[in-house]
């Protein structure tokens, strides 16, 4: 009946079903990001390039491509798993899986790693043609992977959590247009942190973004605002207690199963 | 026999509303098990406990002998539920979703044989690689049997599959279903059609306000109420009284007709005689068989 190999093969039948999902519609969940991610590229790089050095060394435009990598990582990692539960609750096949003997353990980690895989699929999109730009070497490869994965299963996560609570597409667009958007565009992407007023600073030191975006940018340049590894231990921190609160959430069947 | 389906004393509350009021019912492995009741009866509430969408407040399910909560697992092996509503996911074809499913269930490759049966059984293979958008609502509904198919379970629980669908439809899925209860699976059927129950269930349960009302089987239910109705039109309606002495047998007024409940034959000359000697004219008779929708409305009191 219900043994290690069902289990495994219900769990991958899922996450390939949430990959292919958002790959039928590639247009829309890969190609516009980073389109938006190589616009605000060329713009940003265009007006200031010649006017900002962040780090010595360090053009503008190359400055900004970590952020901007991660800031669609996130975002897309984030859309991931809340567009497909909150799809699924409208539409009302969520059933489908509610009635399956896969647990809130394979629910949680299929979802999980679709959204990681989505969120990393379009970071490495907008490098690719962003190295057509600027030089890009990484100089810390299993940084930027750490980032990339914790990241990405961070805002995973909090998808599926803002997929589970939603019950209809204008209060996950408040999650989007509400505390995604602001978090990530106050998060350092454009700018260091440096760059503030003091006040502002502390402010920015409270948003896990900053940390994301601005240890995924050591990866690259071996340059950030606060050491790599508080930044690492702070998202790392944020990973674990959000998955586990999307687990004890999915376990007690909030909102799903009445 | 072992038992398909285990309800005790089954409760759900939604504050103060008692949608399920204590029922406590079996089903054996191969019935064909019909579950009517008016809207609001509870049907859906206790097959939502079963299928593990909504959670008992007290009592225990279980399903081919494992409990739909502590072993949901193996419990949902065992159960092949048809939802009520056309739901469908809009990102893939109809073979891609039974994989799926079926995939969910643990099946792997091995199966997609008993997939591609399935959706030729259920006349669909010419739109087995169509979009699920593009499907008539027919064929989004045998689509949603299918699905409950894929991972072969021996229950199959079937919520209102013919709501909707038209004449030649409905007989084409009345006859899959006997199939597959004569295959050996379980099958529970809620239906508002009471024909469709009394045409295919071995014994029903009828629900009103959360409890079983009547449990039999559905010839041992039409045999207890199996009297005739005597159906008559009279010529002086509205202004005379009935003689006292018919009264003492059970009637109901519809427009212009009078349909007295027979418990003997010998009544129809008691109801004539008594009419004849008040000069009540009777202008058109005629004898109504019970069936399970006036057992129905006898015992709940409801339109269904």
């Amino acid at each position: 009946m219900n043994n290690i190999h069902n289990q495994l093969i219900g769990t991958w039948t899922l996450l390939k079903k949430e990959l292919l999902r958002f790959w039928r519609v590639a247009f829309q969940t890969v190609a516009a990001p980073v389109i938006t991610g190589i616009l605000y590229l060329l713009i940003f790089s265009h007006v200031l390039d010649s006017r900002v050095e962040v780090y010595e060394g360090v053009p503008y435009m190359a400055f900004l491509i970590p952020g901007l990598i991660m800031m669609s990582l996130l975002q897309n990692s984030f859309s991931n798993s809340s567009s497909s539960l909150i799809q699924a609750k409208v539409m009302g096949n969520i059933v489908f899986l509610l009635l399956t003997p896969l647990s809130y353990i394979q629910l949680f980690f299929s979802f999980l790693i679709a959204s990681i895989a989505r969120g990393i699929f379009v970071g490495f999109c907008i490098y690719l043609i962003a190295t057509l730009y600027v030089d890009l070497p990484i100089e810390h490869p299993w940084i930027v992977f750490l980032f990339a994965v914790f990241g990405g299963g961070l805002m995973g996560a909090f998808g599926i959590i803002a997929g589970v609570w939603s019950e209809r597409f204008d209060q996950m667009a408040a999650f989007g247009n509400f505390v995604i958007m602001p978090l990530s565009m106050l998060s350092g992407v454009f700018y260091s942190i440096h760059s503030l007023p003091a006040s502002w600073q502390k402010v920015s030191q409270l948003n896990p973004f900053f940390y994301m975006i601005d240890g995924f940018r050591y990866g690259f340049f071996g340059q950030s605002d606060v050491s790599p590894y508080f930044s690492l231990s702070i998202v790392t921190i944020f990973f674990i207690v959000l998955s586990y609160g999307t687990i004890q959430m999915l376990k007690s069947g909030y909102k799903l199963r009445g | 026999m072992k038992k398909a389906i285990a309800f005790k004393s089954v409760k759900k509350n939604y504050g103060q509303l008692k949608a399920v009021n204590g029922i406590t019912l079996s089903i054996e492995e191969g019935e064909f098990f019909g579950l009517l009741g008016p809207n609001g009866a509870g049907k859906s509430t206790l097959i939502n406990m079963l299928a593990g969408l909504v959670k008992p407040t007290a009592g225990s399910i279980s399903a081919m002998g494992f409990d739909v909560v502590k072993d949901y697992q193996n419990a949902r092996h065992s159960l092949g539920i048809v939802p009520q509503e056309l739901v469908f996911d809009p990102f893939f074809n109809l073979r891609e979703m039974l994989r799926f499913q079926a995939g969910y269930f643990g099946k792997g490759k091995s199966n997609d044989i008993w997939v591609d049966e399935v959706i030729e059984r259920l006349d669909l293979t010419a739109k087995a690689s169509t979009n699920m958008r593009m499907l008539s609502g027919g064929m989004k509904r045998r689509a949603l049997i299918a699905q409950a198919l894929v991972h072969r379970p021996p229950v199959i629980v079937l919520d209102e599959p013919t709501a909707g669908v038209d004449v030649e439809l409905r007989q084409k899925l009345w006859d899959f279903i006997k199939e597959l209860n004569k295959e050996g699976h379980t099958i529970v059927l809620t239906t508002h059609y009471l024909e469709e129950a009394e045409a295919l269930c071995n014994r029903v349960a009828m629900l009103r306000a959360g409890k079983v009302v009547a449990l039999d089987t559905t010839n041992n239910l039409l045999k207890k109420f199996a009297a005739k109705n005597l159906k008559l039109r009279l010529s002086a309606k509205g202004v005379f009284k009935l003689p006292s002495s018919i009264k003492e047998i059970n009637f109901s007024v519809d427009d212009d007709f009078y349909t007295f409940e027979l418990k003997k034959i010998a009544d129809i000359s008691k109801i004539i005689t008594a009419l004849n000697k008040e000069s009540i004219e009777i202008l058109d008779m005629e004898t109504v068989d019970q069936d399970l929708e006036n057992i129905f409305l006898k015992l709940t009191g409801n339109k269904v």
